[in-house]
């Protein structure tokens, strides 16, 4: 059985600066690192001996408008089926600048993941092969997980705000 | 002789040779397999390219009924999610509501009672044998045989009866509550329950007894859509498409929750990952569904069905016609007025499909700060192109069916 600490001294071990903000909320290790080293990190942990994070649970992504610098957090869950750990790394981007790499050479399933975190929040990843809307129209030009669009939808006209307690 | 019009659609048709005759190499027709085709079983578009009668390629279209359920979840209060996860894998409503329950008192931290944990079980298996029920079915009906369809279809019948037993709805049932049940199972359920077992398995069986060595059904669906293991892995393939192709990951054993450790059941594991293999592991898997529910039945303990914790868990609502109490509690939750504490969770477990996950994020308010499902459809669904490569327009259907994507819950 691994436990928090092992895995995250092994990733410190490996990676030192560029990872941090390590926490186990509900006994589940995260931390958070860098673009840079996202990519890195995720291969280094997929083929690592004993670790073998073989199992991409879900990308998703957080909008935070209130933290400057860093309003966008992409969430990575991995698994290790071997060893029945799981993990999450975040990687928190600035508004002025959200690209991120691509996963799916790693895992092909990874290619819907991010095309929904970006059909709802922007979030670029280079160099995926097909990066398009997945769940919206393709003449949506905003994406709605944002928190500045208002669940109802902003952009209609025929409804009467005083009736909508707007 | 090819019309003009045509030659336009098609992209890889060669350019006209003026002196010689049409060269037809490499052309491909494109075939629109939905967006709605009594075989896709939902609103799926899938644009095929077919070079005569092998697919070639192919590309999905989805979101039809996208409902935008992560965005409305951040406006709700906790119970009012309840009915947003309904929706979901319609197929297999307890186990979405279990689901997201047990997140919540997750992040709560509420230790719910045994009683409470086997009635969850004991719902969420009859979830199970549902939907798997309905998937198999549907096979059988793709492939031509409506027979089994007619056998088994009572069965799922009696199944939603029981639920309209236990909470008064048949197919979006909000029977959980955080910290409990909605109510004890009444003695007619446990009756029901205890009647549908013996039942099933005589219907199983004789549903096993036509398919699973009928020629014209083997010929169908053995071979056709297989997927290795790595693959399947590689696409987050969780549930019986995964185990289909020999991985036995099962979130019930490896993770377990409200008491599965509790009870004794095999996971199947297919070995090639194709049709055949799908449909008989959701086969095995609604005997095992039956071990469990026996086990769960038999062994119900005594005691409260809900926790003790009266400012997330609604009360019963006799108590909030006599008690002052209950009255302002009952109050406070509807309302929304409770707050959560400030906290991550990430909680799994196994829905019809498999790995059904809520991440949700509370900053401390009414309502999630942001609520994401890892819905196992939408992640596998993904592979379908690859599965149909170079077969059949018909293998393409049986494959959809034993795959059982379910629109509510691709689209969420």
């Amino acid at each position: 059985m691994l436990t928090n600490e092992e895995v995250a001294q092994t990733i410190i071990n490996q990676f030192g600066e560029a990872v941090g903000d390590f926490d186990d909320p509900y006994d589940l290790l995260t931390f958070s690192t860098s673009r840079e080293q996202i990519i890195p990190l995720i291969s280094y942990l997929k083929d690592h001996k004993t670790l073998q994070f073989g199992f991409l649970t879900d990308i998703t992504a957080v909008h935070y408008p209130d933290s400057p610098g860093r309003e966008f957090c992409v969430v990575y869950h991995l698994h290790s089926l071997i060893n029945n750990f799981r993990l999450r790394i975040k990687v928190y981007l600035s508004k002025e600048d959200i690209h991120i790499p691509t996963a799916v050479p790693l895992f092909a399933g990874a290619n819907w993941m991010e095309r929904e975190t970006f059909d709802l929040f922007g979030v670029i990843f280079d160099g995926h092969p097909d990066l398009r809307r997945i769940l919206n129209m393709e003449e949506m030009d905003y994406h709605p997980m944002r928190r500045e669009y208002p669940l109802e939808d902003a952009t209609r006209e025929d409804k009467i705000d005083a009736l909508f307690g707007r | 002789m090819i019309s003009e019009e045509l030659d336009i659609a098609n992209k890889n048709v060669p350019a006209r040779n003026d002196n010689g005759p049409v060269q037809y190499v490499n052309e491909l027709t494109t075939l629109n397999l939905g967006p709605t085709h009594p075989a896709t079983h939902g609103i799926f578009q899938n644009v095929l390219q077919m070079d005569g009668e092998k697919i070639v390629s192919g590309e999905q279209t989805i979101g039809y009924i996208h409902r935008a359920f992560e965005k409305i979840a951040e406006r709700r209060p906790f119970y009012q999610i309840t009915t947003l996860t309904d929706r979901m894998n319609y197929c297999s409503s307890p186990i979405n509501n279990m689901g997201w329950h047990m997140t919540v008192e997750k992040l709560l931290g509420i230790e719910v009672p045994k009683r409470a944990q086997y009635i969850r079980v004991i719902m969420m298996e009859l979830a199970r044998l549902a939907d798997h029920l309905v998937c198999n079915g549907i096979l059988g009906v793709d492939t031509g045989a409506f027979t089994g369809f007619l056998y088994i279809y009572q069965e799922r019948e009696n199944i939603y009866e029981i639920y309209e037993e236990v909470c008064g709805a048949r197919l979006t049932t909000n029977m959980g509550r955080i910290g409990g049940m909605e109510r004890d199972l009444s003695p007619t359920a446990i009756r029901k329950i205890k009647e549908l077992i013996p039942r099933f398995r005589k219907v199983l069986t004789e549903f096993e007894n036509l398919f699973n060595r009928n020629r014209i059904f083997m010929d169908r669906i053995v071979g056709v859509g297989g997927i290795s293991a790595e693959r399947a892995l590689s696409y987050g393939f969780t549930g019986p498409n995964l185990r289909a192709a020999g991985v036995d990951y099962d979130v019930r054993v490896m993770n377990p929750y409200s008491s599965y450790e509790d009870f004794e059941f095999d996971i199947p594991v297919g070995q090639s990952g194709d049709t055949y293999d799908r449909f008989m592991v959701r086969n095995e898997e609604m005997w095992q569904s039956l071990r469990i529910l026996e086990q769960a039945i038999n062994n119900l303990p005594e005691g409260s069905y809900y926790a003790d914790a009266p400012q997330y868990y609604l009360p019963p609502k006799q108590e909030v016609y006599r008690n002052m109490e209950a009255l302002i509690y009952h109050f406070k939750i509807v309302m929304g007025e409770i707050d959560a504490p400030a906290g991550e969770v990430y909680h799994a477990v196994e829905g019809g499909n498999g790995e059904l996950g809520f991440y949700l994020i509370s900053d401390g308010g009414r309502t999630p700060y942001r609520l994401h499902f890892r819905r196992p459809c939408f992640i596998y669904y993904q592979a379908y192109p690859e599965m149909c490569k170079g077969l059949t327009l018909s293998d393409a259907i049986v494959i959809m069916s034993s795959m059982n994507v379910i629109a509510g819950e691709l689209d969420a």
